[in-house]
């Protein structure tokens, strides 16, 4: 009755978990820095306590890993200037709701009348827009190479039938060149990336090559179950042994074997060149880094939620005070922020690492703290 | 308070909603009583008069969920066992309740039907007589077809007593079955995951589980039903208030894995899954064996478990399947569905 499907049975074990803790801490004998540019993976360390695990002289960093989180605020105020008009539904995954913009959130539109409606999948968003043609439909379009996939299929599948009143806001994020931006982050030694499982079922674990081969940072994609976990940290703590002793290369290794391929999803890759050019954008916290988010291309522009609204551009100084940059490029914890837990929480979030509940302050409040900021 | 309109998040059991409860409305009233908090009211008197024998329970819940008629239960079945369920984890005996209709205009007679003959079904097999109601209409739109209130009175016997000052370091956590049931049905049952998989939710008046723990264990520290926002929040009320330490064992907790699939496809946690037909209860630990044998007994109990202790730091913490402990805090608004 309540044991898990079989597979899962091995990959939540105590047993095979305390084996592999039992290896990561012989592999650790000296101070090591891994960071985890996933939001699922970073819910995952603190939602099964693997901190608690490690050895004191492992340090798991969470990168910029949450789509929601790394939103520029100008791209909220996008979505809540979209809701604010008349005849639009805007969509949007849950855990955009509660996200503040500059001065409102979806949240608070939705309160205040507007029609904002929580979806599970893009399809949604056409069937809405099929269902009701005198209201216009936008999409809110957060994500990585998991997500835009399935959003790209959905415009297409738009265009072929004919639908003419949804629209997409496009805020998408690319992971790869995030990750040459936090391999160059000076004052911080990293020692491995644990690669996203999901974002890597799409593109392929190669993505990550050119990172392993410039940086001489080892990648290690791997799942989201607590083993898959561990073992993804095992193997990159061996591969930095590896690199050391016999001064081997970094190279990109995949744990996550039964969902992911070096070349990734072509047909999916496909879809997202069809659609979509690769442009700059705007990582809420960091700033902006080159060719890693996405526009529409000019047969899909009619699409472009922004172009067809005329959804004005707002520019918002970045949040004060709050060092959620700084913990996205793994150079401080969120404990470290003044603000954590005190006036930056779930509840009243100031930096983006808080908003969503897959962001590294958010998580850390959730599962690693409690009755105070005491956090480890 | 923080923002100045209610959002969705403000009904949904977490912080948001024992912020405004704790700010906007219980300060206007005021009293030692309401001040409490709990699921019901005691009453050892009212305006100075006692009953002959126990004390006086009573308590309120208005409901609104959608569907309104849902796998394992409806809106009519949920109003009285709900009611039933608040009065029995004080360890009162139900008496009677009121039920009060809130219907939309264009609402099918029929429906109104189904869901009445299921509260009167559920009113009777838990021994509880309705003895007052009011119906109102409101315009098409307005409430989602039905909502349905109910207030309940019953009678706490003398020698049982339950509260969370009660509460003591090495007492037992049991629960009577699996968690999660009632909410992951509710998700499935709104069409929105297009899930194959139905499951029951656990609706149901849960007094005979409540009575078979008690008689089991007298001294009995605290009971609670754990609704919105789930275990976890049943058991940060508790240690809030009790001022101690729960610590859960993940492992020990029963949970369907139909709604374990839900959950981790939608990245909820099933420690904050709302339940209609559990009964969370802190008992002596040389106690625990006999409620949960006790509970099991039942048949709304065939699941019953000790899933913690009581003890160590202050909060409620959770040692994970893998053996890592993490806090369970309580949630801000309901948990939203995340991206990918």
């Amino acid at each position: 009755m309540t044991r898990a499907p079989a597979g899962l049975d091995v990959l939540r074990s105590q047993k095979v978990a305390g084996a592999l803790v039992e290896r990561i801490r012989a592999l650790v004998d000296r101070p090591v820095s891994l960071m985890e540019v996933c939001g699922t993976h970073t819910v995952a360390i603190s939602r099964w306590g693997l901190r608690s695990l490690m050895p004191q002289e492992l340090r798991l960093l969470s990168g910029p890993g949450c789509p929601v989180c790394v939103t520029p605020v100008s791209g909220i105020d996008r979505a809540i200037a979209a809701a604010r008009l008349p005849g639009v539904a805007v969509v949007t995954f849950g855990d955009m709701m509660r996200v503040p913009g500059s001065s409102s959130s979806l949240e608070s539109e939705r309160a205040g009348g507007a029609d904002v409606r929580i979806v599970y999948s893009p399809l949604e968003a056409l069937a809405a827009a099929r269902a009701e043609p005198g209201r216009e439909v936008v999409l809110v379009g957060v994500g990585f190479e998991t997500t835009s996939p399935a959003i790209a299929a959905t415009v297409v599948r738009a265009e072929r039938e004919g639908v003419r009143n949804l629209s997409v806001l496009p805020l998408f994020k690319l992971v790869p060149p995030a990750l040459e931006v936090l391999a160059r982050v000076p004052g911080r030694p990293l020692d491995g990336f644990l690669c996203p499982g999901h974002v890597s079922v799409i593109i392929g674990a190669r993505a990550y090559e050119p990172v392993a081969e410039r940086f001489g940072i080892p990648c290690v994609v791997a799942g989201f179950e607590p083993v898959d976990i561990l073992a993804g940290v095992a193997m990159l703590l061996a591969q930095a042994q590896r690199a050391r002793d016999d001064s081997g290369k970094a190279e990109v290794e995949t744990q996550y074997r039964r969902a992911v391929t070096p070349e990734g999803n072509p047909a999916a890759l496909r879809l997202l060149d069809e659609v979509f050019e690769v442009c700059d954008a705007e990582w809420r916290g960091i700033g902006a880094i080159p060719r890693s988010g996405y526009a529409f291309r000019e047969r899909f522009r009619a699409f472009d939620a922004v172009a067809r609204l005329g959804l004005p551009e707002t520019r918002v100084p970045d949040e004060s005070g709050c060092v959620c940059g700084e913990i996205m490029l793994g150079l401080r914890q969120p404990p470290d922020c003044p603000l954590f837990g005190t006036r930056c929480a779930p509840r009243t979030p100031v930096g983006p690492c808080m908003v969503s509940s897959e962001g590294a302050c958010a998580a850390f409040h959730r599962y690693e703290m409690s009755g105070g900021a005491d956090g480890r | 308070m923080a923002g100045d309109r209610i959002r969705l998040a403000h009904g949904s059991g977490g912080a948001a909603m024992h912020d405004l409860v704790a700010r906007v409305i219980v300060p206007r009233f005021g009293g030692e009583t309401l001040e409490r908090l709990e699921d019901a009211a005691e009453l050892p008197d009212i305006a100075g008069r006692r009953l002959d024998q126990g004390r006086l329970a009573f308590t309120t819940d208005s409901y609104v969920v959608q569907p309104l008629f849902f796998p394992g239960g409806d809106i009519g079945k949920l109003a009285v066992a709900g009611t039933v369920n608040d009065l029995a984890v004080k360890g009162a005996e139900p008496a009677c309740l009121t039920l009060a209709l809130v219907i939309e205009e264009g609402f099918a007679v029929a429906d109104l039907e189904r869901a009445l003959d299921s509260a009167a079904a559920t009113a009777r097999g838990a021994g509880v007589a309705v003895v007052a109601g009011d119906t109102k209409v409101v315009e098409r739109g307005a409430v989602g077809g039905l909502i349905v209130n109910t207030a309940g009175i019953g009678v706490i016997p003398d020698g049982v007593s339950l509260g969370a000052d009660r509460v003591r370091e090495g007492d037992a956590v049991v629960v009577s079955g699996t968690v999660g049931d009632h909410e992951t049905a509710i998700v499935i049952a709104r069409g929105e995951l297009r899930v194959a998989e139905t499951i029951e939710s656990d609706c149901a008046a849960v007094h005979g589980v409540a009575r078979a723990a008690l008689a089991a264990c007298p001294d009995a520290r605290v009971m609670r039903d754990p609704t919105r926002g789930g275990l976890a929040t049943t058991l940060n009320e508790i240690a809030g208030a009790a001022g101690v330490g729960i610590t859960l064992d993940e492992r020990a907790v029963p949970v369907r894995p139909c709604v374990r699939a839900v959950c981790d496809i939608l990245g909820f946690d099933p420690l904050y899954m709302a339940c209609e037909g559990r009964v969370v209860a802190i008992v002596p630990e040389d106690a625990a064996e006999a409620v949960v044998a006790a509970m099991r007994a039942h048949p709304l109990g065939r699941e019953a478990a000790v899933i913690g202790r009581v003890g160590g730091r202050r909060g409620v913490y959770v040692r994970t399947a893998v053996g890592g402990v993490r806090p369970l805090v309580m949630l801000e608004g309901a948990q939203l569905p995340r991206i990918c």
